[in-house]
């Protein structure tokens, strides 16, 4: 799909405009993130941690002219793209949402003029307005526009000209610049998840690979149930899926392609692989194998080739996962007598424990922000981060059991399972402690949370 | 624990008293491969239900009915893929069975409870597997007759969260093919 960045004046001059507006977008390159320093003024504390949600007002999207495409009329798709927008922020913990619904109606014209005494009195700061029009051409144009109420100002603008099957998208890229304006971070809305979807009884449980929206939306199956799978990951540019399955009943771990919907094991060993991690620039995975009751790491490229073993303690060495820059792997091991979380340098000399706290830890994701490690702390089965030197151990997650964590692309929020049997999917926001649960037709476990997309 | 001791005791019992039983014709199809869902369904009834004496020798139920219930599988202490002498006493059995039927292959099912993590589990039952094969393969049993499977913590014989629930899914179980 594409997304257009539209120019500013492009949209002054179309709203500008007597007749509904009808200038093509002039197209130019996607700015850099905010990284809120040009005014110096970031509305919302992302560090700080429990500052109060900021209200921002989300009222529903006029358009230009009613039509009808493929997603729904413009008018319906208008209100649908404000409520997306105002979940998205909701569930950022780091927002509270006013409307779209009870709020005045915002009248095309209004999308750049606001009516900024009505909505100071709805308590809201910040303001999100926006339009939905269908194009010539078949595709949608979203506008998005963000203003600081009190101080009746514009913050940013931007528009998306999506087919109509990625209307949603467009919200969620919407929600994603309202987000880095106001936080100076990353978003995280316009993701995926790849997670395994679970039904039946334990002892029997049917277990598929599926795909959605990371809000739970365009929800898909990947696999059909006949084999257990386990653990899948993305691919850091999207082009494959790598995950364990038992297919044939030969437990290993297999890569799936994204477009053409193949799947291929990544290495033919007659022993047991698991625990499959790709490197950040996509160009290996990281995987452990079982030899005769013991666990090492290898690494072998995403198209295949002979694995190199990074690890040879005796033990159990599982769960390795990339720094960002690719040039460390943390990863778990009982070489010490119980699960502690070890570093190494990627090809496997200089490692070293890091976790020295009561209780095993075990499946370490090092964020994409390089600044923490995500872990599932074994005992209680909670999710807790720590720096990469081990220091500054914090656990996110209360009471209820969780494992299995895994980042947000911008490193804010961290998706985990909850549940021992029926599982389901969680994230939280790691500042704030807020904590979502993201909704799946079945039971869900093993979450991976996708790159922003393209 | 003490019902499991006078299980084995049962156990040994008939292993002893199951003698004579054929050998497989030469002519007979090979065993199906074990399928995925069926070994614990088997393993926990006593397999191939019916009469007394009727399983085909060298079958499921034959094995079933040699080693007595249970006797499929032997136990783990938590993290823990010792194998004491209680477990030696069933392997002794079970190895006592397939030495009388050489052509007979089983795979070894090892099993975690759920209080570890899926990926530390799977590597887990991979080494309560071993642990059953290695202990077979010095009783005689030939290395290659035995194949290993970990199911982690994905395929729990009872589905509680209990203590008891979780003795009995810390597990190797040996299945023959039906």
């Amino acid at each position: 799909m594409r997304i257009s960045w539209i120019i500013a004046a492009a949209w002054s001059l179309a709203l500008g405009a007597a007749a509904p507006a009808q200038t093509p977008p002039v197209e130019v390159q996607a700015p850099p993130p905010t990284q809120g320093g040009e005014d110096g003024q970031l509305v919302v504390d992302v560090t700080g941690g429990r500052r109060a949600a900021l209200p921002i007002a989300v009222p529903h999207m006029p358009t230009p002219s009613a039509a009808d495409t493929a997603a729904g009329n413009t008018q319906a798709l208008g209100r649908q793209v404000a409520e997306i927008v105002a979940n998205d922020l909701r569930n950022s913990g780091l927002f509270t949402p006013i409307g779209p619904s009870g709020l005045q109606p915002v009248s095309f014209p209004q999308v750049t003029a606001p009516d900024f005494a009505y909505f100071g009195t709805t308590g809201a700061q910040n303001l999100v307005q926006g339009f939905v029009q269908a194009n010539g051409n078949g595709s949608l144009t979203v506008g998005c526009y963000l203003y600081d109420v009190a101080a009746r100002t514009e913050l940013t603008r931007q528009g998306y000209v999506v087919q109509p099957r990625d209307w949603r998208r467009a919200a969620h890229r919407c929600a994603d610049t309202i987000f880095s304006r106001l936080t100076g971070e990353g978003g995280y809305f316009d993701t995926r998840i790849v997670y395994v979807s679970e039904t039946g009884p334990a002892r029997r449980r049917i277990k598929r690979l599926a795909i959605m929206d990371y809000d739970g939306a365009n929800h898909r199956f990947l696999t059909n149930g006949q084999w257990t799978v386990l653990t899948p990951r993305f691919a850091p540019n999207q082009q494959t899926i790598t995950f364990m399955t038992y297919q044939d009943e030969r437990p290993r771990v297999m890569v799936y392609e994204l477009d053409s919907g193949r799947t291929r094991p990544l290495v033919e060993q007659r022993h047991m692989t698991f625990a499959p991690r790709y490197s950040p620039d996509s160009r290996y995975i990281i995987f452990s194998m079982a030899v005769n009751g013991n666990t090492d790491i290898y690494r072998i490229p995403v198209g295949g080739g002979s694995p190199q073993r990074l690890t040879s303690a005796p033990g159990i060495d599982t769960g390795g996962s990339y720094s960002p820059d690719g040039r460390r792997i943390v990863f778990e091991s009982d070489r010490g007598g119980s699960q502690q979380l070890y570093l190494m340098d990627a090809d496997g000399s200089n490692q070293r424990r890091i976790s020295f706290g009561g209780g095993g830890y075990a499946t370490p994701v090092w964020s994409p922000r390089g600044d923490l490690i995500a872990f599932t702390k074994t005992g209680g089965f909670r999710i807790g981060v720590m720096a990469p030197d081990g220091s500054g151990e914090r656990i996110l997650t209360g009471g209820g059991y969780a494992e299995g964590p895994s980042w947000a692309p911008n490193g804010r929020a961290v998706m985990f399972t909850r549940g021992a049997s029926a599982g389901q999917l969680w994230y939280v926001d790691v500042a704030s402690g807020a904590t979502r649960r993201v909704p799946t037709p079945l039971g869900g476990s093993d979450p991976a949370w996708s790159p922003l997309r393209d | 624990m003490k019902t499991r001791t006078s299980l084995v005791a049962i156990a040994v019992a008939l292993s002893l008293t199951a003698g004579c039983a054929t050998r497989r014709n030469a002519d007979q199809l090979p065993p199906d491969p074990p399928s995925e869902s069926m070994p614990e369904e088997a393993g926990d009834g006593m397999g191939n239900e019916g009469i007394a004496g009727a399983a085909l020798p060298g079958s499921r139920g034959d094995f079933l009915q040699s080693v007595g219930q249970y006797g499929d599988r032997i136990l783990f202490d938590f993290d823990s893929y010792a194998v004491d002498d209680e477990d030696r006493r069933i392997l002794d059995a079970q190895a006592a069975w397939l030495a009388r039927y050489p052509a007979v292959r089983v795979t070894i099912e090892g099993h975690a409870d759920e209080r570890g993590t899926r990926e530390y589990n799977l590597a887990l039952g991979d080494r309560r597997a071993n642990a059953a094969r290695a202990y077979l393969e010095s009783r005689g049993v030939a290395p290659g007759r035995m194949q290993v499977i970990s199911w982690g913590k994905e395929r729990p014989a009872v589905p509680e969260s209990n203590e008891s629930a979780w003795a009995q899914n810390r597990r190797a179980v040996t299945v023959v093919p039906q």
